[in-house]
Parts: structure tokens; sequence; C-alpha cells
């Protein structure tokens, strides 16, 4: 029997022309308002059942925190409805496509999320006997060999959290390897094309940083690496570049720029964040790099999480093997040692230190090898080459609208716009993407990478299909038709239709609010600790 | 594929779109030397069946924490994770989102990274956190650095009760980037002298309470004596539950507070993915590493949240950057402050005394074992036992018995005679008295 008796089914009702009220709570259907849990909160109420200890002899001395922490707690219930209606206020990729170039948004698959679930991965401690631990080691030498065949690289440094943290990583090893030959060389060449992360982690390190300009085409220019090292002869550290490159091309003289850093004893750090366009293509290995940090989150689909966590693995070349931070793991014939300490080192290993307190992120390396192997070398090339198409396929399907900023030429997984095409449509590359955001999509990269004027760069990825990039490149089109035509109230104002219009960032910036603050009039008392 | 939506008919109606026949066309700018004939010497292809099968038949080699009586600390910390965390942050609409930086369309993870921010700020009792770092040992790095920004100096001084993976990954990075480290020797009594060490070089004083040995360590007269130098005192804790029952740093006079905070809200996964804890005093944030989430209002008015200070970013200020970090834990922070939001601080208070009632009860049993002694006259939910003979081979003898007894000093600090018998043995609120009785049982018969 059906359960809907009350016998009035509804029925489209003539609105009289009213299209919209207000309504009293703001809320909007399914799209609600959620206040603050510190607003709804109280101290009086818990979502963990804890039963008081017995009655025991403290052993805190003079420490005992004098005030419980001033935070008001949630039930189960409360807590389901406050991050569930939190959540409603997400772009994801479960939800619709997300070009953001140099980002890599591909599908996360589940399968992933449950191997990292399994206790005998998810459930074992860093610090618990190695002896009762040998499936992890196993899966992390697994891991490790599916990336050093990948790249064609001698080693892998395992425990970096991210990518920065993975250039950083491989920038030390460049650094111990230098001091090790007894040099102290202070030059790092960046291209201005990179990642804000390369000449970060050089300065971190202590180096001058020497930027080199793109040329015309996009692409770094071998004669400006080389009269860069000449100019700072005997004092090269080494060059970061990004290949394929933040303009999404593939660095077609990089073999030669890999051979004059090495005539100059340095060393080649490739940025790995976009190997997602040729695993099974090419090896860095092949191409003369020392050192490329790998991000799991990207290529191998380990999920971003709004904004981590990562993984950073860095490859490293025969020549800066040696020099892999603690733990690494040793091969010898078929047994594979987790080494640990300085104290089990063997002749040649000289670990330049330790980049975090323990193994790295397993929970990253399980999905990122269920992604390896759901994918096997037939599946990892096909991604690549799929990632590619679709990104010429947007490249082709725009290009007579949109401007190109280097020419009608391939594009690797990425395809970068410049804003010529908006010139006096009074509309900036900011008011075009945040109309995106109007027809449900995630904006693309913006004003990145810095040496393309009012940058646009879209990677679609290897995830979507045909008949969703056909309606992207459709509703692209009308935007850029409705801007050319003057119809600037589409975009000024946009977004309209999100949770939040535009955000005033001056003023977060001007007088930060960093936390909730409990209104002074206070109406409930934290309780004192027992 | 299963990942893979393109048809072959698709593949080739687009390849045709674009002008080609063969996908090898467009990567034309690979060197012909260096492209990949055929496929890598990898698998191929599996069903995500064969998958699962494979990677279970690894896991199950490994012994979980849950299924044995389990005391292991030392910086990572079991404990119950409520069943609604992991599915919370399972929701495709946090899991699949990326860094918030259209805050329009992500106003859900930065208002819960406001929310994180004010909890941490709470339980350190300090003035404002960022958004997260990496970990606890990655974050104390980054504090170092910092501190010798806010001072102009660069040296800093390292209490011997600081986690030894922490001091080497300060040691590592302190050494490359032409710092200097004073590195106290290994503390295991509580005891050291550190006020001798700060002079007026000094940058920063870095103290871990509980320590790693397990001791509560009184801050406020390091905290004096590091501003009468000019110093900063940064408090490093590895067990974020003691801030419920534990006096905290920023009330002791702590200038930056950084920890591991995986015990709230995540699992324990061989050590990472795990959510760094970063607080500093307001008039420092300008030189935070680091993520900030702060409050603004949208267009109609409306309070919305946004990331905000960028100009200390990378991507803003590349190698002026105060950092090079350029994510931080979104998923771990969102573990973290669901759980957080679940207990309340009543209910962190109520947890932290049951750790610490369920860890003096362990001492108790465990001092009564002839030959064994406990080192500790105060701690919170870890302490140090000095054994009879070396601790590595008893617990790789209780780990035979089937108990998991804590982690050998000698781990942590090898080649040290002096650490060798040293085993430092954590509780919290999954041990029974069961776990511990066995615990007790596995160890007078490994000594006897």
């Amino acid at each position: 029997m059906s359960m809907n008796n009350q016998g009035r089914p509804s029925a489209p009702v003539d609105t009289g022309g009213v299209a919209e009220h207000p309504t009293f709570t703001g809320n909007k259907a399914l799209a609600m308002e959620e206040p603050l849990l510190f607003e709804t909160g109280r101290m009086d109420v818990c979502g963990v059942d804890l039963d008081e200890p017995e009655d025991f002899a403290p052993a805190l001395g003079n420490h005992a925190r004098k005030a419980v922490p001033d935070l008001p707690a949630l039930t189960e219930p409360e807590a389901m409805r406050h991050y569930v209606r939190l959540s409603s206020k997400n772009y994801a990729i479960d939800a619709g496509l997300y070009p953001l170039g140099s980002c890599t948004m591909k599908h996360n698959p589940r399968l992933n999320e449950k191997m990292a679930r399994l206790p005998g991965f998810g459930d074992i401690h860093p610090m618990q006997p190695l002896s009762t631990v040998p499936g992890a080691v196993e899966l992390i030498a697994e891991l490790a060999h599916w990336l050093v065949t990948m790249t064609g690289m001698s080693a892998v440094a395992m425990s970096p959290k991210a990518g920065a943290h993975g250039e950083l990583c491989g920038m030390m090893a460049i650094k111990a390897a230098h001091t090790a030959a007894g040099r102290d060389p202070k030059i790092v060449l960046v291209p201005e094309s990179a990642h804000g992360t390369n000449p970060a982690t050089a300065a971190l390190l202590g180096y001058k940083v020497v930027a080199i300009a793109a040329r015309e085409d996009g692409t770094v220019d071998p004669a400006a690496v080389k009269a860069r090292i000449a100019e700072h002869e005997g004092d090269i550290a080494g060059i970061m570049l990004t290949n394929p490159n933040t303009c999404g091309l593939f660095e077609r003289d990089i073999i030669a720029m890999a051979e004059a850093i090495h005539a100059a004893d340095g060393y080649f750090y490739c940025d790995g964040a976009n190997f997602n366009a040729i695993v099974g293509k090419a090896r860095p290995g092949d191409l003369g790099v020392d050192a490329m940090h790998i991000n799991l989150h990207k290529t191998f689909s380990t999920p971003h999480g709004g904004g981590g966590p990562g993984a950073g693995p860095v490859v490293l070349s025969e020549r800066l093997a040696p020099f892999a931070p603690l733990p690494f793991l040793r091969k010898e014939g078929d047994g594979i040692t987790w080494v640990e300490s300085e104290s089990e080192l063997k002749d040649g290993e000289r670990p330049f230190g330790r980049m975090t307190a323990f193994h790295g992120q397993m929970g990253m390396y399980v999905r990122a090898l269920a992604y390896m192997k759901s994918h096997g070398a037939d599946g990892l090339k096909q991604a690549s080459e799929d990632a590619v198409l679709n990104a010429n396929y947007v490249r082709v399907g725009l290009q007579d609208l949109m401007s190109l900023p280097f020419g009608q030429r391939w594009c690797m997984h990425e395809v970068l716009f410049d804003d010529s095409f908006l010139k006096d449509t009074g509309v900036t590359t900011l008011d075009f993407a945040k109309a995106m955001i109007d027809e449900g999509y995630h904006p693309m990269t913006m004003y990145f990478p810095l040496v393309v004027h009012g940058a646009m760069l879209i990677e679609p990825t290897e995830s979507e299909s045909r008949s969703s990039l056909d309606l992207f490149i459709a509703t692209m089109r009308d935007l850029v038709m409705s801007a050319q035509k003057g119809e600037t109230g589409r975009f000024k104002g946009a977004p309209f239709h999100a949770p939040r219009g535009r955000l005033d960032e001056t003023r977060a910036a001007r007088s930060p609010v960093l936390k909730w603050e409990r209104p002074t009039s206070r109406d409930v008392q934290p309780q004192a600790a027992e | 594929m299963r990942y893979l939506p393109l048809s072959e008919t698709d593949r080739t109606d687009m390849l045709a779109r674009v002008g080609i026949s063969d996908i090898d066309e467009i990567f034309v700018d690979i060197p012909k030397s260096a492209r990949i004939d055929g496929l890598l010497d990898l698998p191929r292809r599996q069903g995500e069946f064969a998958v699962e099968r494979d990677m279970s038949r690894m896991a199950g080699k490994n012994v979980a924490a849950s299924s044995v009586p389990f005391f292991v600390g030392a910086g990572a910390y079991k404990h119950h994770v409520p069943a609604s965390v992991d599915h919370l942050i399972q929701r495709s609409e946090f899991l699949t989102s990326y860094t918030p930086y259209q805050p329009e369309v992500t106003q859900g993870t930065l208002q819960y990274l406001f929310e994180f921010q004010t909890q941490v700020a709470a339980l350190t009792g300090m003035e404002v956190a960022n958004a997260s770092m990496y970990d606890g040992s990655t974050g104390t790095a980054e504090a170092v650095l910092m501190a010798h920004r806010v001072t102009r100096r660069n040296k800093a001084v390292l209490s011997g009760g600081l986690h030894p993976h922490y001091r080497q990954v300060v040691e590592g990075l302190s050494s490359m980037a032409g710092d200097r480290v004073e590195a106290l020797g290994a503390d295991p009594s509580g005891t050291e002298d550190i006020l001798a060490a700060i002079d007026e070089e000094t940058s920063c004083v870095v103290v871990q309470s509980p320590s790693v040995y397990g001791h509560l360590i009184d801050l406020k007269p390091i905290a004096e004596k590091a501003h009468a130098h000019g110093a900063l005192l940064i408090a490093v804790f590895t067990e974020v539950v003691s801030l419920g029952l534990v006096e905290s740093p920023g009330a002791q006079g702590a200038d930056i507070v950084v920890g591991e905070g995986q015990s709230i809200g995540n699992g324990l996964n061989f050590g990472g993915p795990y959510v760094g804890l970063f607080a500093t005093r307001q008039k420092f944030i300008r030189q935070m590493p680091g993520r900030l989430c702060g409050e603004t209002v949208d267009s109609n008015g409306k309070r919305g949240f946004v990331l905000t200070l960028s100009t200390r970013e990378q991507h803003i200020r590349r190698d002026k950057a105060t950092s090079n970090i350029c994510t931080n834990s979104g998923l771990c922070c969102l573990a973290f402050t669901i759980h957080m939001t679940l207990l309340g601080g009543n209910g962190l208070a109520k947890l932290a005394r049951i750790n610490h009632a369920n860890a003096v009860k362990l001492k108790g049993m465990l001092e009564i074992v002839p030959g064994v002694s406990v080192v500790n006259d105060t701690f919170f939910n870890e302490f140090t036992v000095k054994l009879p003979k070396p601790a590595h081979g008893v617990v790789e003898a209780l780990a035979d018995k089937g108990v998991l007894g804590g982690v050998p000093v000698s781990r942590l600090e090898p080649g040290k005679s002096a650490l060798e018998n040293l085993l430092l043995v954590a509780a919290s609120e999954v041990n029974s008295h069961e776990d511990r009785a066995a615990f007790v049982t596995a160890l007078k018969e490994v000594l006897a």
C-alpha cells in the first residue's frame, strides 16, 4: 500500500509572475545556510559516549589544565547534519568537470579508499616491530618498483609528504651530493613559468634563484640556459624544470638542457607535477633527469581532499640515489630491507637526513598502488593518451574563439589560453571564471602561469567523456560570444547562483579574523576541569 | 578500462576532429630517442576483484593494532575514531574537492578549516592557528624557520626530550639552510637543564611536553628565560589528547605551539597521512607558514570564508615566501575537526582522563614485575620503562607472544648503550584490563 495517502496530487501553480520570494530562513530549499558549529554546539552535550574512569591517583604533578578547552560539542545527529550541509557547499570532481590546469582533477576510484582502510594497512603503527608488518614493506617496495620502472630512474625516496616536500627532498639530495663532492655552488636556475614552489624551495635551502625567461613559443630556450650557465660558471647547483611545462607544452630541447647542466656539474631537478601526460610515453630518466617528485594525488588519483593530504615520492638518478633520506628501501637479491637509521648503513649509502617522523604517506601509497594495478602498463599509457587527446579536443573546439598565446600547436594534458579574446569586452579573466561557476563548472586555473597575460589553463583529464567535453566546449563558446556581444552583466557580478557571491578578500586580509570568538556576554560558562 | 570513459569510437572520432589518425602525432615534441616503444615492463590491467585480492593478501601479513593488546606510541597513538568521522570525510564533496581557491563554491571546506583553526587555538591556548601542516615533525621544522624570521637569529636549541625523529627533521633542514642547531643529549629522566643553553644568540628553544619519554615539562621558566634573551619558546606535543588534561602551552608562555594531531580523528596508517597542528600569537601571523582561512563577507553582505594572507605564500611570493608549503592536510583536518566536534572540550577532557587513568593502572602493574622499573614521576598516557635487558629483543619476544608492547628507545636513538634497556609504553582508551594483564603476563615470561 502506498504511504502517500493524501489523495491530493500536486500540479504546477500559476504564480502570477512572481518568480521568487526571499525566504525567512535564508535557505533556498535544498541550499541550506549553516552556522558555525560553535553557534549551535553546547558545552553540556557530547557526541561520544565515554565512561568516567574510576578513582585513581593522577601523575600529572602540578601540570593539570585549569579549565577545559572552551569548545562546544555536537551530538552525532547534529554533527552529521552540520557536515553534510557544509559538504553541499562544495564543488567536487564527483559532481562535475573540474578543469583546473596543473592540478589534475581526475576521478578518484573508490576501490582505492577501500584498500587504504584494510586494517592491515590503515590500522598499523609506524613504530610497531617491522617483523609484524612485512606486508607494509612489501607494498612500499612494490610501489617503488612501479615508480622507478615508469620513470626509468635508479631509486626512489618515498617519504616526502607532498609535491613541495618532494621538491625539498630532491633539492636537499642535490645539495648533499655537491657537499659530498666538496663543492658549494650557489645558483639554481628556474624558468619564469615554474610553479611558485620551485623558487621557494631553492630559496629555503639558501640558493640564489636565477630566472630564465620563456621564449616566444612558451618553452625554455636552451640558449638562454647555456647563457645563464656561462654567466655563473662554476657556481651552478642545478636547474628546476617542469616537463611537460606549465604552459602545457613538452620541452622539446630538454635533453640539450640536461646535457648543458650536467656539463656544468649541476643537477637536473624535474618538477613532476605534469608527469600524468607522459606516463608510458617517455621516461624522465631517458631525458637526463636527476630527481623528480611524483604527485601521487595528481598522476595516481589519490584524492585531493580539499587541499591535502598529498604525497610526493622523489625518484633519483644513479648519481643521487646514495643520498636518499632515511628511511629507505635496500634491495639485495630478492630481499628487501627497510633501513631506518644511520647505524644500519652500508658502504656507499649516504642519506642526507630525514624528511619526516615516520615512513611517509602510507595511506596514499596504498591508493596509488591500487590505481596502478588497476590500470596496468596498458591502462596507464591509455590514460595519458586520453588526457592529452581530451585537452587537444578542447583546444580545437575553442581555438577559433579563445586566444592561444603560442599559436595552434599540440598541447599535452592541458591547454593554455590568454585573455586577448576578452580585449575591449570589459570582462576580465576573473569575471569569465566566475561566470563559469553559474554554468555549473569549476573555473580553470587562472593567472597562472605568470608568463601569459590573463592566463586560463584548462586540464580536462582522461576522466571526462566525449559528451561531457562537448557540453563544456559549447558552454565556453556561449560564454565567449556573450562577453564579446557586450553582455557584461552575466560576468561582472558573477557568480549569482553559488552558495556565496564574490567574497571580500581584501577585507579578510586587512583585518584578519582567523577563528570564532565567543560573544563577550557569555551565556554559557565552560565547566571547570574535575 | 573501467576508469576511462572514451570508447574506441570516441577516440577515433576525436583524433579525426583534431586532424590526425594516430595519437603519437601529438607527442611529436618528445625526442625520438626517449620515446617508449610498446609498453612499460609492468603488469597489465586488472579488474577490481583481482586488485582487491592481491592487496588484501599483503594487508593480511600485517598485525593490525586492534587485533592485539597494543601499547605502541612514540609519536603516533591508537585511539578509537567514531564511525561517523570516516563516513563524513568520504563524502564526495569533501573527498574530491580541490584547495578552496574559488571560495564561492568551496564554503564547505573553508568553513571547516575556520572551525579547525578555532579548535586548535583553543586547545593550544594560543591566539591563532593555521589550516594545518603535513605532520608534527615537519611542522616543528617550519616553526624553527619561523622563529628565525621573527628573531632574525639562526640558532635553535633543542631539548633532549624532543622526539629524535623530529630532531632529525629539524637538523636536516637547518644544516642545509645554513642555520645552527644545538641539540641537548637524550633526556630520559626529564631532568635536563635547558635554561643554561639559552643565550643572546638563541633564536628559539624547542621543548616537547609530554616529552618523548613521557615527562610533563614546566614550560614557564623556559619561556621566561627565552623571552629575557629575546628568543622564542616553541612548544611541541605528539599526543594532542594530552591537551584535554595538561595545561596548555599557551598558558605557559609559548610563542609557537606545534604538534601532531593524528590522535583525534585519524588512524595510524603506518605513519601517514597525519595532520600537523600549528598555532602562534596574533602578532606573528605574517611570519606564519601554511594556509590560513579567514572570515569575511560576500557581495550580498553574507558571512563567508576565504583563504587569506596569501602574500606570505609561495604562489605569490615565490623565492621570498615564508615556506615552500603548497598544501595542508585538508581531509585529515576535517577528520580532526569532526571528531573534536563530537567530543567538545568536556569530552576531550574526559577522554584524556581515561587515557591517563589507563596509563596509571598500567604503570602500577608493570612496575611490580621483577627487574622492571618506571622512570617517570609525571606522565600523561605514555612513560618510560627500564628493563633488565635490551628493550629491542624484549619487544620482539613480546610480539611473538601476540603483544605489541611499546617502542624500544634504541629504535629512535640507535647505538647509545645507556638507552638500550629503555622502553616507551603508551596506554589509551582502547586498552582493557585484559590487555594490560596479557602484557604483564607476557613480559614476565619474556624476562624470566
